[in-house]
């Protein structure tokens, strides 16, 4: 077993992730075989191999440091679930 | 012929004559969606009155003579483009009441050449799927066999283009999702070179292997879309600033001493024998027409579903953390703190593969498992793109099959997510490479599905796929075979 199925709540913990018994168990099998077939990247010696994060080569994409239009508060807030004046509400997180 | 059965080349000339409207050719569109969708299910969202409107629009712009190749046509998208107050889903309950306050810059460019978008197409929610049948609105049926999947992610994408109930449609391609779909549905597909397009205002999965993309009738109108959408964009950091060449001019006809190379590792025992028999046609109608072929090896294609699952998994699960219930998307009613509505939100809102995705991938992050899976699978994708190159100081192009076998029947796999991921073999080598492919109709499955030819370009190399793609569907009839519905 590559994943036991505490391993998968701690990570349905990370991931912001509520899980019923039921999802956790088919996970929990289901992420092993996919983890047991990642493992044949193992038979592959990557030593001294450069990592690819982006196909196409580039550094410091920035865009010019300049004032520009934004959406602006309204359109920010279109589609808020629980809206109050100008702010997003959510459950109280002080104490 | 019928207005809703016409290519965006052949509405175009019709619509340029003023031999018909705009109006007309969207109304017929709209009664073709209303009589076939209760069966296909290739639509999240139909939008007839903003589609009469930009219809009666482009009437007024032609009769000005200002025209360009879209002015006028029928299109949709796949649901994971953001429309300005149009609802976009992603195909996800927890963005089932979104409408967003901008349009994505591909949807701006189709507006500006004139396009009427007639609605919003169904897909694999967040684009994870290679079936169409993890929407949250019900899954796609392929037009040529109602209880067989049209392929996926961009099912509706290819499904409309097959039920004619769209003139041409845009799709995203993260490991194969443009190219798969269309050869599942008998049309045309092209993933074009990371960067090409801009992915502005295109919901995120794996950002460094999404691709936005055509699907269409045929290969002229496929470099018609591409043309009209590609292009640089300053509001996308990882669009390239390269020139976009005149994409239908590049259509000659012309393969007479382009050298194709054939990947040993593609033309595997387990092949399909209609696959395998549809390759060899190909590869017999490519000889006619004077291509020369190469066999080729590309020796890292078996690593590249599992580096593809781990680099994909990992993208769309820190893409995926912008959906908590806060600014947008679908709340948990009711829970004691942020960290539980957080949890139950997302619960509550996705769907179980994308549940799946996400937990591999925040595995594969997680401390302790990234150098062993995360990086492992960057460094794996080297080699991957070194094969790429390799061949391409060969060859000019590539031709594989698209996809192991015709359209499987609906739930046949939904259980087996291992064996769902490897129908995507043929194609996530492309997306890893950062490079451009196109599916074309190349043949029929002894059950009458239709099958697909792949040709991979190298990177930019748009023109050199679609003149050969051009010139095999010229030489064929598969392009020509409808479904009946």
């Amino acid at each position: 077993m590559k994943i036991t199925r505490a391993e998968v709540d701690a990570v349905a913990l990370l991931a912001r992730l509520e899980l019923t018994a039921e999802e956790t168990e088919t996970f929990t099998d289901q992420m092993d075989a996919i983890l047991a077939y990642v493992e044949t990247l193992n038979e592959l010696n990557t030593d001294g191999i450069v990592p690819t994060s982006h196909a196409v080569p580039m550094e410091n994409a920035f865009r010019a440091d300049e004032v520009r239009p934004s959406i602006g508060v309204e359109n920010a807030l279109l589609n808020a679930p629980d809206r109050v004046e100008d702010f997003f509400r959510v459950p109280k997180v002080i104490e | 012929m019928e207005l809703h059965e016409l290519t965006i080349h052949e509405l175009h000339d019709r619509l340029k004559k003023r031999e018909i409207s705009s109006v007309e050719a969207t109304k017929a569109l709209l009664a073709r969606i209303e009589a076939v969708e209760p069966r296909v299910n290739a639509y999240i969202t139909v939008t007839p009155d903003e589609a009469l409107a930009a219809a009666e629009a482009a009437d007024t712009r032609i009769a000005a003579g200002d025209v360009t190749p879209l002015t006028g046509i029928p299109v949709a998208l796949k649901d994971i483009f953001v429309t300005r107050g149009v609802r976009t889903t992603c195909a996800s309950k927890i963005l089932s009441n979104f409408a967003p306050p901008y349009d994505g810059t591909a949807v701006t460019k189709l507006k500006e050449a004139g396009a009427v978008i007639v609605g919003k197409l169904n897909q694999d929610e967040f684009a994870m799927g290679s079936s169409g049948e993890s929407s949250a609105f019900g899954p796609t049926r392929n037009p040529w066999n109602l209880e067989c999947i049209p392929g996926g992610s961009s099912s509706g994408s290819a499904a409309a283009i097959a039920a004619r109930t769209a003139t041409a449609t845009l799709g995203t391609d993260t490991g194969g999702s443009i190219r798969q779909p269309a050869s599942h549905c008998g049309c045309v597909g092209l993933r074009p070179t990371y960067g090409r397009v801009s992915r502005y205002g295109v919901i995120a999965y794996a950002s460094s292997l999404d691709q936005v993309g055509p699907l269409t009738r045929d290969v002229t109108d496929c470099a018609l879309m591409l043309g009209a959408v590609a292009g640089h964009d300053p509001l996308d950091s990882t669009s390239v600033d390269v020139p976009v060449p005149d994409y239908a001019k590049a259509l000659t006809g012309e393969v007479k001493g382009m050298k194709l190379g054939l990947p040993k590792e593609y033309y595997i025992p387990g092949l399909d024998p209609d696959v395998k028999k549809a390759m060899d046609a190909a590869i017999e109608t490519y000889r006619g027409l004077g291509a020369e072929f190469v066999e080729i090896s590309l020796p890292h294609t078996d690593y590249a579903v599992a580096t593809y699952y781990l680099i994909a998994t990992a993208e769309a699960s820190s893409n995926l953390a912008r959906y908590e219930g806060v600014r947008f998307g679908h709340r948990a009613e009711g829970a004691a703190n942020l960290l539980e509505m957080f949890r139950k939100s997302r619960a509550e809102g996705f769907g179980d593969e994308v549940k799946r995705r996400i937990m591999l991938g925040t595995y594969a992050l997680s401390s302790g498992y990234y150098d062993a899976y995360y990086l492992k699978a960057q460094k794996v994708r080297t080699l991957i793109m070194q094969d790429f190159l390799k061949a391409f100081e060969t060859v000019d192009a590539i031709l594989t099959p698209v996809a192991p076998t015709p359209a499987f029947r609906l739930g046949e796999k939904t259980s087996d997510p291992l064996q769902m991921y490897l129908s995507d073999i043929f194609t996530i080598p492309v997306n890893l490479a950062g490079t451009c492919g196109i599916s074309v109709p190349a043949g029929m499955s002894a059950a009458g599905l239709p099958i697909g030819l792949q040709l991979i370009g190298r990177p930019f190399g748009e023109e050199t796929i679609l003149r050969a793609a051009h010139a095999f569907e010229q030489a064929t009839e598969w392009h020509r075979h409808k479904a009946q519905l």
